[in-house]
């Protein structure tokens, strides 16, 4: 782990009172990240969104959320009101969010919502603001910054609206970013772009990621530690450069399940789930 | 690549899908008036056994009723009827009203103003309160202020309207005294006042004659607040339907985890999303108005063209039922036409494509 | 009936695998129930709906004096009272008994009304879902123009010309009213119209008339009866509109909207002979609406929210 501990989670639990009874959809999950990678990967339903979410404070009103330790830079984010919390989001911890398209706002203008990101944490005049929106726009490697800025959401590609994302959460600044699935849903030509630049801007700013996938390859090349999840729970915890001596049975059969050049596959494995790992 | 980088050639598409969404809209637009005049057409010449009767009564010498015959062109087939039927109601020639001996669209003329002035001051009402409503309801779902916004809307959608409008006129009129009687203005104004555009408010307003403005208001305050009701109703149980359904969506979390204040969330991001379908409910309640006002304005004696629609029945009119039916129901059928097109242009995601 | 029966009912109502085509469907229409009954306004719209029916079958029964002949001598126009509920009007009829009278012309328009539009809406609506291109089309063009008509005004210009009474009223309101039905109609019928059921009648030989009626008109059913409930109130309300206008029902008979009509004369002294009945259609109205609500929500959950 690289320099002090930015956010600490210990037994975090949420919880969905629903009409037949409580739906656990995160059941303990501890670690701690620095400037560092951490990908947490698993299926969908094992709990790592709402893991994500919880910790940016925007689990839906009814959910329920506990844990023993929640701390961000050594604030306690459970104990922390809504307004502290809101000032901390967008400001020190920051969201990408998985589709462009639905995630930006189609009726606003791309540069209108970084605008409105930095405007609402920083004190800074109209023409100050749209000049480190630009600058912003740039550093995601979009080539015509002042065309894009003027831009409905609509009017651009997935990878360009994702970068439009990124600068979006990254212009105030943050020291954390919570990433989920940030490429699922763009082409793969475009993913590796994405990432690049992802990449480039976390390292550069030394802020640390929690990047969140269901893609254990993806997760293993980009990230420096790997969380894997199982119907709420941390069922492995490990390095990415240790990956291929994973231990528990679904990493193992996570790993199983990508494809290599070279090897006959048939049938194809199925993925094993046992309702003891999960107790 | 992406959308952007290709945008050569873009211009000349969106101008022939312009010219394409034109071209349907014209014909969705020519093919309704037709209908509307078809079916007046048929309701005013073909239902009636002897329209001549219709429009004479059944004491007219038998001389008359020959010429009135033929005047009327009913001795040709019925396709060239129809044919001078068209032509003439797009001259605005509805024929002659009995009761008034006035051309029909004169009479129409005189008494549009009034049932637009009522509606719009209805509609004013109705989203003023109606949109705030309908976000807080949808804001503060399944609370109490939801339940008493979800009980005013299903009140406003079974009440019957005259009969709503009878009680306020019983309790604010006669017991209360808080306004006027049912009518325009108050007699002596009627004669010492010369209305320029028709609406009075804005005409006494204009001409600095505020103890007419203040009569005016006495006048319409009631039959618009009841109108603005009904529209309150509808409108607030869309915004709350529209505003719960984007307050759902992935952009109100990205814009959550920007650090926005719930305000600026929810009156900023989803209600100017909501805003676009907003404005095609604004206008539908807006023409639902309208047609409400043949009973409103029945109630409140309001000399607008639901009065006239209603009058003209009770006396076997035909021409002046028939004229007033087309007019409302054109601008009935515009406000929809335009409330369509109106959604394409607002919304910036049908602007490309 | 012991704990462990009703368990075991319950069970096989509510079972993924249902052996037979009726527990399938039982199953559904128990779910479909229980979501109905949870919700209380729904409950209280069903509730109002069958008292209203009650009250229209057993109206001799109930109504303590004639609807139509009243003591002109000593009970004109009096207020509420012990021997009066609802007060008199003008001609010395009780107002309560015309009210419970009253409710067979309002079932009376209502029924007469859905069964004229709703079938006239399910046929152009299934015709031109299944049939497509030009027959589609044509008819979808003028149910669209039809729907863009303002319905009341129109609905008066029809009675005007057929001559005002409760049969022509109906007629108009019928008229006016199928539009919506059609949409719903072909909007289910495309959703079924390519599916492999449909192919495996079609290979055996079914002609398309058959097949309409038989395979797709039963699946519009059901969101048809929905949407025809949630109007039941806006037929009530035109209805008792034209009434009002002197056009729907004629005096004498106890028909609420034409009792508004004839009380407006009294209405500031005696403002109990038009609110009776004002407050009758209110609650009916107020009814149809809670369990057009309710019924929307338990069959189709995807628009609960709304």
């Amino acid at each position: 782990m690289s320099g002090r501990t930015l956010l600490d989670v210990d037994d975090l639990r949420v919880t969905f009172p629903t009409r037949t009874g409580l739906i656990e959809a995160v059941r303990g999950v501890s670690f701690s990240l620095g400037r560092e990678r951490l990908g947490i990967v698993g299926e969908s339903g094992s709990g790592k969104s709402q893991t994500g979410r919880a910790i940016m404070g925007l689990t839906p009103p009814q959910a329920r959320i506990s844990a023993s330790k929640l701390a961000f830079d050594g604030v306690d984010l459970l104990a922390a009101s809504p307004r502290e919390r809101r000032a901390l989001r967008g400001k020190r911890i920051a969201m990408i969010l998985q589709d462009p398209k639905y995630s930006l706002d189609p009726v606003m203008s791309i540069g209108r919502q970084i605008v409105e990101t930095l405007r609402t944490h920083e004190k800074v005049g109209k023409a100050e603001a749209r000049d480190r929106a630009l600058a912003m726009l740039e550093a995601v490697q979009i080539r015509d910054p002042a065309r894009v800025f003027d831009l409905h959401p609509h009017e651009v590609s997935g990878g360009m609206g994702q970068r439009a994302m990124i600068a979006m959460m990254l212009i105030a600044g943050p020291e954390m970013m919570i990433a989920d699935e940030p490429t699922s849903a763009l082409d793969v030509t475009v993913q590796l772009d994405v990432l690049g630049i992802l990449d480039r801007l976390v390292s550069e700013r030394g802020m640390g990621l929690i990047f969140i996938s269901h893609d254990l390859r993806l997760v293993s090349s980009f990230c420096d530690r790997v969380i894997v999840m199982f119907a709420g729970k941390v069922v492995e915890q490990l390095k990415a450069s240790e990956l291929s001596q994973a231990q528990h049975p679904y990493t193992r059969g996570l790993l199983n399940c990508m494809p290599r050049i070279g090897f006959e596959r048939h049938p194809l494995p199925v993925l094993d789930r046992k309702a003891e790992w999960a107790a | 690549m992406s959308a952007v980088e290709n945008g050569a050639g873009r211009g000349s598409a969106r101008a022939a899908a312009f010219a394409s969404s034109l071209g349907r809209f014209l014909v969705i637009a020519i093919t309704t008036y037709l209908g509307l005049l078809a079916v007046t057409f048929f309701i005013g010449r073909v239902i009636p056994i002897d329209p001549v009767l219709a429009v004479l009564g059944d004491r007219a010498p038998a001389n008359v009723v020959e010429r009135t015959r033929r005047e009327m062109g009913l001795d040709l087939p019925l396709i060239q009827q129809f044919y001078i039927y068209v032509t003439s109601a797009l001259h605005g020639d509805f024929g002659t009203s009995v009761l008034t001996t006035n051309p029909v669209m004169t009479d129409i003329r005189r008494a549009l103003p009034a049932t637009t002035e009522l509606a719009t001051l209805g509609t004013l009402i109705g989203a003023l309160f109606g949109v705030p409503l309908g976000v807080l309801a949808a804001v503060k779902r399944g609370s109490v202020i939801d339940q008493i916004v979800r009980v005013i809307g299903l009140v406003g959608y079974s009440v019957p309207i005259f009969w709503l409008g009878l009680l306020a006129l019983v309790l604010f009129y006669a017991k209360l005294q808080w306004v006027a009687f049912p009518a325009r203005l108050d007699v002596v104004y009627e004669y010492t006042f010369t209305p320029i555009t028709g609406f009075y408010l804005l005409d006494s307003a204009m001409q600095g004659q505020w103890d007419v403005f203040h009569d005016a208001f006495r006048h319409i305050i009631l039959p618009a607040a009841l109108l603005g009701y009904f529209s309150l109703a509808y409108i607030s149980r869309m915004t709350r339907s529209f505003m719960l359904n984007e307050l759902t969506q992935e952009y109100i979390v990205a814009a959550r985890a920007k650090g926005l204040s719930e305000t600026r969330i929810i009156w900023g991001h989803a209600l100017r999303n909501a805003a676009v379908p907003m404005v095609t409910v604004i206008a539908l309640s807006y023409a639902g108005l309208l047609e409400g006002s043949v009973l409103t304005e029945t109630v409140f004696s309001w000399p607008g063209i639901g009065l006239y629609i209603t009058n003209s029945l009770q006396n076997a009119d035909m021409n002046a039922v028939l004229g007033g039916t087309i007019v409302i129901g054109s601008v009935f059928i515009g406000i929809n036409l335009l409330s369509d097109l109106l959604y394409r242009v607002l919304d910036p995601r049908t602007k490309v494509r | 009936m012991s704990a462990d029966t009703i368990e075991s009912r319950r069970a096989w109502l509510l079972s993924e695998r249902p052996a037979s085509r009726m527990q399938a469907r039982l199953g559904r229409a128990y779910v479909a129930w229980r979501r109905f009954s949870a919700n209380r306004l729904a409950f209280l719209g069903l509730l109002i709906i069958i008292s209203l029916l009650v009250i229209a079958a057993l109206a001799g029964v109930l109504a303590p004096y004639s609807p139509t002949f009243g003591d002109l001598k000593g009970s004109r126009l009096l207020a509420p009272c012990a021997e009066h509920w609802f007060g008199t009007d003008d001609l010395g009829r009780d107002i309560l008994s015309r009210i419970l009278y009253g409710s067979r012309w309002t079932l009376y328009v209502v029924i007469l009304v859905a069964v004229i539009a709703a079938p006239v809406g399910l046929l152009v609506g299934t015709v031109a879902g299944y049939a497509g291109g030009w027959i589609d089309a044509v008819l979808m063009r003028v149910t669209d123009i039809f729907l863009a008509f303002p319905k009341l005004i129109l609905a008066l210009a029809f009675v005007a010309a057929l001559g005002p009474g409760i049969e022509n009223a109906v007629l108009a309101i019928a008229i006016t009213s199928w539009p919506p039905y059609a949409r719903i109609a072909r909007a289910e019928t495309l959703t079924v119209r390519n599916s492999d059921y449909i192919k495996a009648v079609q290979l055996m030989g079914a002609s398309p008339f058959r097949i309409v009626l038989r395979h797709i008109m039963p699946l519009c059913i059901s969101s048809l009866i929905v949407r025809v409930t949630l109007d039941m109130a806006g037929i009530i309300l035109t209805a008792a509109g034209l009434g009002f206008l002197g056009l729907g029902a004629q005096p004498p008979l106890p028909e609420w909207g034409t009792m508004i009509a004839s009380g407006r004369r009294f209405v500031l002294d005696q403002w109990w002979v038009a609110g009776a009945p004002g407050f009758a259609i209110l609650i009916v109205s107020l009814g149809f609406n809670l369990l057009g609500d309710g019924l929307r929500d338990a069959l189709d959950p995807r628009s609960g929210d709304q």
